[in-house]
């Protein structure tokens, strides 16, 4: 197709608008890994933008793999991801199994009652007392349950649920099948898209996750990942660090030290997610708009 | 088969009076249904009704020994103090403001993204665009915000540069009132402005190609076409995500602020929510700052039947 004068100079600035958004998102994160990979000396020294490490080091990724704090938070974030989503996995199936059938009597009523969540909620202080007075404060539960079901992800899914066609669960059923062999063996195998979207989104809530710990939690040993991470980050506290670094050393330590530890907590996640993304758009969008 | 023919025969019309054994037939056929569905109903009636319930002690002073139910009610004291007070009108304030500048900065800029996403011919290319920009969504507040302050520290990143080119004094950014909101919906446009992308993406991929023919044959070039087939193809969806928005409107992601804040730059920063965190987790003070939660709570949920009511008034795009 023949394009005019007009329309290639807008493509032209269009691409060259893209290439610098993709430039902006990323370069504070390659910023941050190339300064992790740096000497300390020439981290403190530089002014400016790294355009590759300076002087390869790896001595602050030794240090955070030594540090005990770190070992202990990281572990305590693996169990939170790995029981909440669980909990959450199991709890929205079951929910959004039984609101995606059809003839069932108070359907309707359940999913006002989840939908109203939505849109008005207790808030912060009754939920906190509330935590406290089914003694949770200050154990692994509390951030387990209070967050066992969204009710957006439970539409999503139920709207996944709905898609499976009515055939294949009335042929299960004539081979005799009840309701949780079709659940397992028909509707969540046919569902295995939202499900991976599920994992994504409930796994990454919990492993970013840091308000509710810094409520509930005060036991140093139960705490997750992010609430370390504000410390040497935000509170700019990386003493907890410094076991055995000389102590001349220790302000440029620090500053690399910072920088490995994002790296720590951001690539897992980062790895994980290329992989989920063709399913992102049917997920987003069915949740948003299937009310 | 018994079974099944229940399942797909609709069910006869029960007189009102025969609601019982309705109630009664319903339970026998769908018992492992309501079983599976047991848990979550539990899940919704104590940790979001609860607190729904635990709600009441806004209007009472909240003894923790009598808990919800046996504290002594005080009327509206805790509201009449929260309105007389002096944070009152600077929490809500900064709480409208923020809303505001992301209502007019960050939520058009997601279906900007997409339309001109939208225009990129090279599939490849899109997608490589699509996954970059979608990336810093999943990095938590935690490591955005620590980003933040180490960029933005007074020998950081942006201010070596600014003193480099510009050759000015550093600025100490994050701890400048001034700077709080710009800083605040510019690291919301970093994070999630390709996120909120997607949902317009998807609303034009389904707008139907036979409409883009026709423009073309009746000459509409490629702005024509955005403007008169894409746009109003995603109208609906706009819609809704504008009426969601207003929604949470007084629910600026305090998670956020939180992290930002300091006391410096509470001026600008400190909104309802936060507010309520620190009169209420850090200084216990239950009764006063579940009053103003409720207070919040409240103005959201007639925002959004306002807003609700408009749209349907407007078009017949609506939540319900």
């Amino acid at each position: 197709m023949r394009r005019s004068w007009g329309e290639r100079s807008f493509d032209a600035g269009n691409i060259a608008f893209m290439l610098a958004l993709s430039l902006i998102t990323l370069y504070p994160l390659v910023f941050v890994l190339f300064s992790s990979l740096s000497d300390p000396a020439e981290v403190v020294r530089n002014r400016g933008l790294l355009l590759y490490p300076k002087g390869f080091n790896l001595d602050a990724y030794r240090l955070v793999f030594d540090n005990p704090n770190i070992k202990t938070a990281y572990l305590n974030t693996l169990i939170y991801v790995v029981c909440g989503t669980t909990v959450n996995l199991v709890m929205t199936s079951l929910g959004a199994y039984g609101l995606s059938r059809r003839n069932v009597l108070w359907k309707n009523a359940i999913m006002f009652m989840i939908v109203f969540t939505m849109f008005f909620e207790g808030g912060l202080i009754p939920l906190y007392l509330l935590v406290g007075n089914l003694g949770m404060l200050d154990t692994r539960l509390a951030l387990i349950l209070p967050t066992a079901v969204s009710a957006f992800n439970l539409i999503i899914m139920r709207t996944a649920f709905q898609g499976v066609p009515v055939s294949l669960e009335e042929s299960a059923r004539l081979d005799g099948a009840g309701d949780w062999t079709i659940l397992f063996r028909v509707v969540l195998p046919l569902s295995l898209p939202v499900v991976a979207v599920m994992v994504l989104f409930y796994g990454v809530y919990h492993w970013n996750s840091w308000f509710p710990a810094m409520i509930y939690l005060q036991t140093r040993e139960l705490l997750p990942l992010q609430l370390i991470l504000r410390e040497i980050l935000i509170a700019n506290d990386t003493s907890s660090m410094m076991g055995n670094v000389p102590s001349g050393d220790e302000m440029p330590v620090g500053e690399t030290i910072k920088y490995a530890t994002i790296m720590v907590a951001t690539l897992p996640i980062l790895f994980l997610y290329p992989f989920l993304q063709k399913y992102f758009v049917k997920g987003v969008m069915i949740g948003a708009i299937k009310e | 088969m018994a079974r099944l023919q229940r399942e797909l025969i609709p069910a006869p019309e029960f007189k009102s009076n025969r609601f019982g054994a309705r109630v009664l037939r319903d339970f026998k056929l769908n018992r492992t249904v309501y079983l599976m569905l047991l848990p979550v109903v539990l899940y919704y009636l104590i940790f979001q009704y609860g607190p729904m319930y635990g709600l009441q002690i806004a209007f009472k002073d909240y003894i923790p020994a009598k808990g919800f139910a046996g504290s002594p009610w005080v009327g509206l004291k805790h509201f009449q103090e929260f309105f007389e007070s002096y944070y009152f009108w600077r929490l809500l304030g900064n709480t409208m403001l923020l809303s505001f500048y992301s209502l007019i900065f960050f939520f058009p800029a997601g279906i900007v993204l997409a339309l001109l996403l939208n225009e990129v011919a090279n599939p490849k290319f899109k997608r490589a665009v699509q996954t970059i920009t979608y990336m810093p969504h999943f990095i938590s507040l935690v490591v955005i915000v620590g980003m933040m302050v180490d960029f933005l520290s007074s020998n950081g990143l942006i201010n070596n540069l600014l003193v480099s080119v510009f050759g000015i004094e550093p600025i100490p950014f994050m701890r400048t009132p001034g700077w709080f909101r710009t800083l605040f919906i510019g690291s919301e446009l970093w994070q999630n402005l390709g996120w909120s992308s997607i949902i317009f993406l998807a609303a034009i991929s389904n707008i139907d190609p036979a409409l883009y023919e026709a423009a073309r044959i009746d000459g509409a070039n490629r702005f024509k076409q955005a403007l008169h087939i894409t746009f109003p193809g995603i109208l609906p969806t706009v819609t809704i995500l504008l009426i969601l928005f207003i929604g949470r409107f007084m629910t600026v992601g305090a998670e956020k602020i939180l992290l930002m804040y300091n006391p410096v730059t509470y001026e600008t920063a400190d909104v309802i929510q936060t507010y309520v965190y620190r009169k209420g987790i850090l200084q216990a003070d239950f009764s006063y700052s579940a009053a103003i939660g409720l207070f919040n709570a409240a103005i959201s949920f007639a925002l959004l039947i306002l807003a609700n009511t408009i749209a349907r008034r407007v078009g017949e795009t609506k939540l319900w």
